[in-house]
C-alpha cells in the first residue's frame, strides 16, 4: 500500500486499472441483474419480494466496506501523513454514504410488505442509520473550518471514532433481539441461502465492489488533478506579482 | 520513539479505550436495547406495569382464532417454554401464519392477556425456492412449525 502512496505512481496505476474495474462492474452488474430478476426462484416465504435482497444486501456490505476505507485513509493521514490517505478517505465518503442510503431505502421498501412496517427502531436499523449520520458528519466536518488542514484532522478523528459502530452493526442481530433476521451469508455454519439465490447475490456484490473501486479511483484522480490546477494557479499568480 | 510511532500509539490506546467503553455502555443497556421481550422474559420479570412494550416469539400452531366478524384475532405467542395469549384488532402482515415469528406491540391486560396495537412479522435468515421447501417437507427432513433447515439442506442432527 505504501508503494501507491506516491501520487505519481498512483496516477499511473489508476489510469491502467480504471477501465478494467469499470468493465468488470458493468459485466457483473449486468449478469447479476439478469440472474436476480429473471433466472432466480421466488422465495418459499417471501415470494417475489425477496429480489429486493439482491440490491439491499450488497449495498449494506459496501456501506460497511467503504467506511473501513474512509477510516483506514484517515489513520494513514493522521499517523503517517500520507499525501494520498486523506484524498482516498475524502473520495470514499460520499460513495459510502450513497450505498448506506440505498441500503436504508431498499430496506424500508422491503420491510413494509414483509414485516408490516417501513421502519422500526431495532438495533440493526438504528446502527445503520448512525452509520449514515457518521458519513454525513465526516463530510460536513471536512468543510467546517476555514483552514482545510484543521477540518481534515477533525473529520479524520470522527471517522476513526466511528469504527466502533461497525462491529455493532455486524453483530447487532446476534447480541440483541431484533426484528431484522440474523446473517445469512457470513456465518460460521455456512450460508442459509439456497445456491440458486446465492449466485445472483454474489454476482451483484462483485458488481457493487468493482463499481466502488472504479468510482473511488475516478474521484481520487479528479481530486489530484484539482490540487495540481490549484498549485499551478498559485504559481502563476506569484510570477505575475 | 519517533513522532509517527507516538501518534500510532496514542491512536491505538484511544481506540482501545473507546472500544472498551462502548462495550461497557452497550452491555449496561442490554435490557433496553432489545427490540422485544420473549414470553419467558415477561413471565420471569413480570410485565412492565401499564407501560406499552413489545412481545415477540412464534405464533403457536393451532392457536389462531378469529371472531365472527373476522376483525378480532386471538393467538398465542410462544418461545417454546412459555406462551402468552394475544388479542389484536386490525390488519395482519402477509407473512403472519402459525409457526411464524411475530413481534407485537401493546400492553398486558389485567386478565393476563396481551392486547396488541400492532403486529409485525419476523422472518428467519433462510432463503430457498418453494419447490425445495416443499421437497424437504415431503421427505420428512423438515416439519411444519420447526425452524427451516440450514441452506436448504437437511439440518445436521447432533
Amino acid at each position: 500500500m505504501h508503494r501507491f502512496a506516491n501520487p505519481a505512481r498512483f496516477q499511473r496505476f489508476s489510469a491502467a486499472a480504471l477501465p478494467w474495474f469499470a468493465g468488470a462492474a458493468i459485466l457483473c452488474l449486468g449478469a447479476g441483474l439478469y440472474f436476480s430478476l429473471f433466472r432466480s426462484p421466488a422465495d418459499y416465504q417471501q415470494g417475489e419480494t425477496v429480489r429486493i435482497m439482491y440490491v439491499h444486501v450488497p449495498a449494506a456490505w459496501m456501506a460497511l466496506f467503504a467506511y473501513l476505507v474512509v477510516a483506514a485513509g484517515s489513520v494513514s493521514a493522521l499517523v503517517w501523513k500520507h499525501p494520498l490517505g486523506e484524498v482516498v478517505a475524502r473520495a470514499a465518503a460520499p460513495i459510502g454514504a450513497g450505498f448506506t442510503l440505498v441500503c436504508l431505502v431498499t430496506g424500508s421498501l422491503w420491510g413494509k410488505p414483509m414485516w408490516g412496517a417501513w421502519w422500526v427502531w431495532d438495533a440493526r436499523l438504528t446502527s445503520v442509520l448512525v452509520l449514515f449520520f457518521l458519513y454525513l458528519g465526516y463530510m460536513a466536518l471536512l468543510g467546517a473550518f476555514d483552514d482545510p488542514v484543521r477540518g481534515g484532522r477533525a473529520a479524520s478523528i470522527l471517522a476513526i471514532v466511528g469504527v466502533v459502530n461497525l462491529p455493532v452493526i455486524k453483530w447487532s442481530v446476534d447480541w440483541w433481539n431484533t426484528l431484522h433476521q440474523p446473517a445469512s451469508v457470513a456465518r460460521m455454519d455456512g450460508p442459509t441461502i439456497h445456491p440458486s439465490m446465492l449466485l445472483p447475490l454474489l454476482l451483484m456484490a462483485a458488481g457493487f465492489g468493482f463499481y466502488f473501486a472504479a468510482v473511488l479511483l475516478l474521484r481520487v484522480r479528479a481530486e489530484l488533478a484539482a490540487r495540481r490546477i490549484r498549485a499551478l494557479r498559485l504559481a502563476a499568480m506569484e510570477v505575475e506579482a | 520513539m519517533t513522532r509517527k510511532r507516538r501518534r500510532l500509539l496514542v491512536l491505538a490506546v484511544a481506540l482501545g479505550l473507546l472500544g472498551a467503553s462502548t462495550a461497557l455502555v452497550l452491555s449496561a443497556f442490554q435490557d433496553s436495547l432489545v427490540f422485544f421481550y420473549s414470553p419467558s422474559d415477561v413471565v420471569a420479570k413480570g410485565p412492565p406495569g401499564d407501560r406499552s412494550f413489545r412481545l415477540g416469539g412464534l405464533v403457536e400452531p393451532a392457536s389462531v382464532a378469529r371472531s365472527a366478524d373476522g376483525r378480532q384475532v386471538t393467538f398465542r405467542v410462544t418461545d417454546g417454554a412459555n406462551a402468552i395469549a394475544v388479542a389484536y384488532r386490525g390488519i395482519l402482515p402477509d407473512l403472519f401464519r402459525e409457526g411464524q415469528g411475530v413481534v407485537t406491540e401493546g400492553r398486558m391486560l389485567a386478565d393476563g392477556r396481551f392486547e396488541a396495537r400492532e403486529v409485525l412479522a419476523k422472518h428467519d435468515e433462510t432463503y430457498m425456492p418453494r419447490e425445495v421447501a416443499d421437497a424437504l417437507k415431503k421427505s420428512g427432513h423438515w416439519k411444519e412449525g420447526e425452524p427451516a433447515p440450514v441452506g436448504g439442506r437437511p439440518a445436521a442432527r447432533p
